[in-house]
């Protein structure tokens, strides 16, 4: 596929989330005109807005972003790797590991950076158990890491579970929001968005030798591939991805697997076009997500886990439904 | 163009005695057949001369230097694989598939240019597939599945042309359009090494013949030397009649 081929498509998925970006900043608790949302990023506007804007509600909406098109990319890595369009990082209990860390700091009292710190934790834990599980006594096959994958998630959500009934009732309703999915708590969006801008430049040159596994690791090794140390990698990079999304807004579904295969479906299966797109499209969704999850119920707001269920689940089906 | 040879090679099948060692010389311009009843490890000798699987003991030489000791790239531009299975876990189009031999030629930024297309679309006329370029693999029948994977591997244009099964699902004259293709590849300087089901197909397209016993042995040489009935009986454990026509044997299974 020649440049200028990849260059279309994502120069309009940019666009659109630049405007869902603009549009997520100006609508809240008070309505901003695009114009004087406008104003305030060029560097004028009034004090008020001001703060709104650049102190309140950009943060946010780029952490949205950034969670999005980090889970959307961690979902694509993970489906070439497992070589299964339905495989994504909760499939694989990561998002378990990581809910069991936050909530057992959180059963702890702890707030903050220490609720991320554990989820990060806890997600590289469910990393290594489950790959080092299925690594086992030697050889690992798809079908094996996933079966692995399945069985070390129930047993994370078994946990989970047991924790939720140990904790004092004031305590859940900030664990059920974390396990929904919740920006309110995201923090500095920077690291974020730093994580998936370096992940998308490191494996823009890995895209062919993607493709290539993408057709079984026997063709992929015959086509000069390295292929256990491309699969180690990928699934390492895939692992750090979700951890880090994780860590920002807690364990939204639905992103990993609906983006991703959205995009196939338009787009055909070059990691070297998915895997870009899958970070602007991914963080298009999460951004409108949230905006939803902000403003249907303000003042109150819901956890965007829930809006991205509600809006991944029928448009899946309605996708697989209409493909062939 | 290179010369793929084994020094005294075991392959590794899991649970069964290691075979007698093998010592091949397969040279540019050969097209080799392999023979021998199912299960008898013809798609394990074929991985492991590709690399794909270790040996049980002894190597595989790729103009004398050692495989293992070559980078996989390299290798992968030297010898390629038609595999009998084929995954197809993503829709992919019939010029995606073809153009993925050309992986072994570009570098990790390089996007795939104009030239690498019409090299593939050149193998896909060459199979009889060029006009289904645009249709996904997954809707094709076995025999096209079969030629666009042959046009893969001309695709990525190896000296060493590994085949497992080649003539598999083939109508009549496709199988015999693939073998045209095969041998004139090798007239040109490739080599092609095979397994193949069809004793008559090998007996007729192929130069040289390894056939491999149910016991371990194996033996191997020049087509008309290796294609004696009573060692083809005993390989097949099956009783053959023999007729000459066009110059070349036919071997016909005896109704018992």
């Amino acid at each position: 596929m020649p440049v200028s081929d990849l260059f279309r498509p994502l120069a309009a998925l940019a666009l659109v989330a630049l405007a869902a970006m603009l549009v997520s900043v100006s609508v809240g608790s008070a309505d901003l005109g695009i114009g004087d949302t406008l104003s305030v990023l060029v560097g004028g506007g009034s004090e008020l807005h001001r703060t709104l804007i650049l102190d309140l509600r950009l943060p946010r909406t780029l952490s949205a972003f950034a969670t999005g098109g980090l889970l959307a990319v961690a979902g694509a890595l993970m489906q070439v790797l497992l070589r299964n369009p339905l495989a994504d990082p909760y499939v694989l209990g990561l998002s378990g590991g990581a809910a069991v860390g936050a909530l057992l700091a959180m059963l702890a009292g702890a707030a903050g950076f220490l609720i991320s710190g554990s989820a990060f934790a806890g997600a590289m834990l469910a990393t290594l158990l489950v790959f080092g599980l299925a690594h086992g006594s030697g050889s690992w096959t798809p079908s094996r890491l996933l079966l692995t994958g399945v069985v070390v998630a129930a047993g994370w959500g078994a946990m989970i579970t047991l924790i939720l009934a140990m904790s004092p009732a004031s305590r859940l309703p900030g664990m059920l929001y974390w396990l929904m999915g919740d920006l309110s708590h995201a923090g500095q969006p920077w690291p974020g968005l730093a994580v998936l801008v370096l992940v998308c430049l490191l494996v823009f040159p890995l895209g062919r030798s993607l493709n290539v596994l993408a057709r079984g690791s026997l063709q992929a090794a015959a086509l000069g591939v390295s292929v256990r140390s491309l699969e180690w990698l990928i699934y390492l990079v895939a692992s750090l991805l979700t951890a880090t999304a994780v860590t920002m807004a807690g364990a939204v579904g639905f992103v990993g697997l609906v983006v991703p295969h959205m995009l196939r479906l338009a787009l055909g299966n070059d990691q070297r076009m998915i895997l870009p797109a899958c970070a602007l499209a991914g963080g298009t969704l999460l951004v409108l997500a949230d905006t939803l999850a902000r403003v249907v119920i303000a003042p109150e707001q819901l956890p965007v886990g829930v809006i991205t269920a509600l809006i991944g689940v029928p448009t899946f089906l309605y996708l697989l439904y209409r493909s062939r | 163009m290179t010369a793929l040879t084994t020094d005294n090679l075991i392959i590794d099948i899991p649970g069964r005695a290691p075979g007698s060692p093998l010592n091949l010389e397969v040279q540019p311009g050969q097209v080799w057949g392999v023979l021998g009843p199912n299960g008898v490890g013809k798609t394990t000798l074929l991985h492991t001369l590709a690399g794909l699987r270790a040996p049980h003991r002894g190597e595989v030489l790729l103009d004398g230097r050692a495989l293992g000791s070559l980078k996989r790239k390299s290798v992968s531009q030297q010898l390629g694989l038609v595999f009998q299975d084929r995954q197809d876990g993503f829709p992919a189009t019939v010029l995606e598939t073809a153009l993925i031999g050309r992986h072994p030629w570009l570098s990790s930024w390089q996007m795939e240019s104009g030239e690498d297309i019409a090299i593939a679309e050149r193998a896909l006329q060459a199979l009889d597939v060029g006009h289904l370029r645009d249709r996904l693999v997954s809707t094709l029948s076995g025999g096209e599945r079969q030629r666009v994977a042959i046009a893969t591997l001309m695709t990525q244009a190896p000296d060493i042309w590994l085949l497992d099964e080649p003539s598999n699902h083939l109508d009549l004259h496709h199988q015999v359009a693939v073998m045209r293709l095969l041998s004139g590849h090798a007239e040109a300087g490739r080599a092609v090494f095979m397994c193949l089901h069809d004793l008559n197909l090998a007996a007729r397209w192929c130069d040289h013949l390894l056939l491999m016993y149910p016991s371990g042995e194996a033996c191997w040489g020049p087509a008309r030397e290796m294609l004696v009935p009573s060692a083809l009986e005993s390989l097949y454990n099956q009783t053959l009649m023999t007729v000459e026509v066009d110059g070349a044997p036919v071997f016909v299974p005896v109704r018992s």
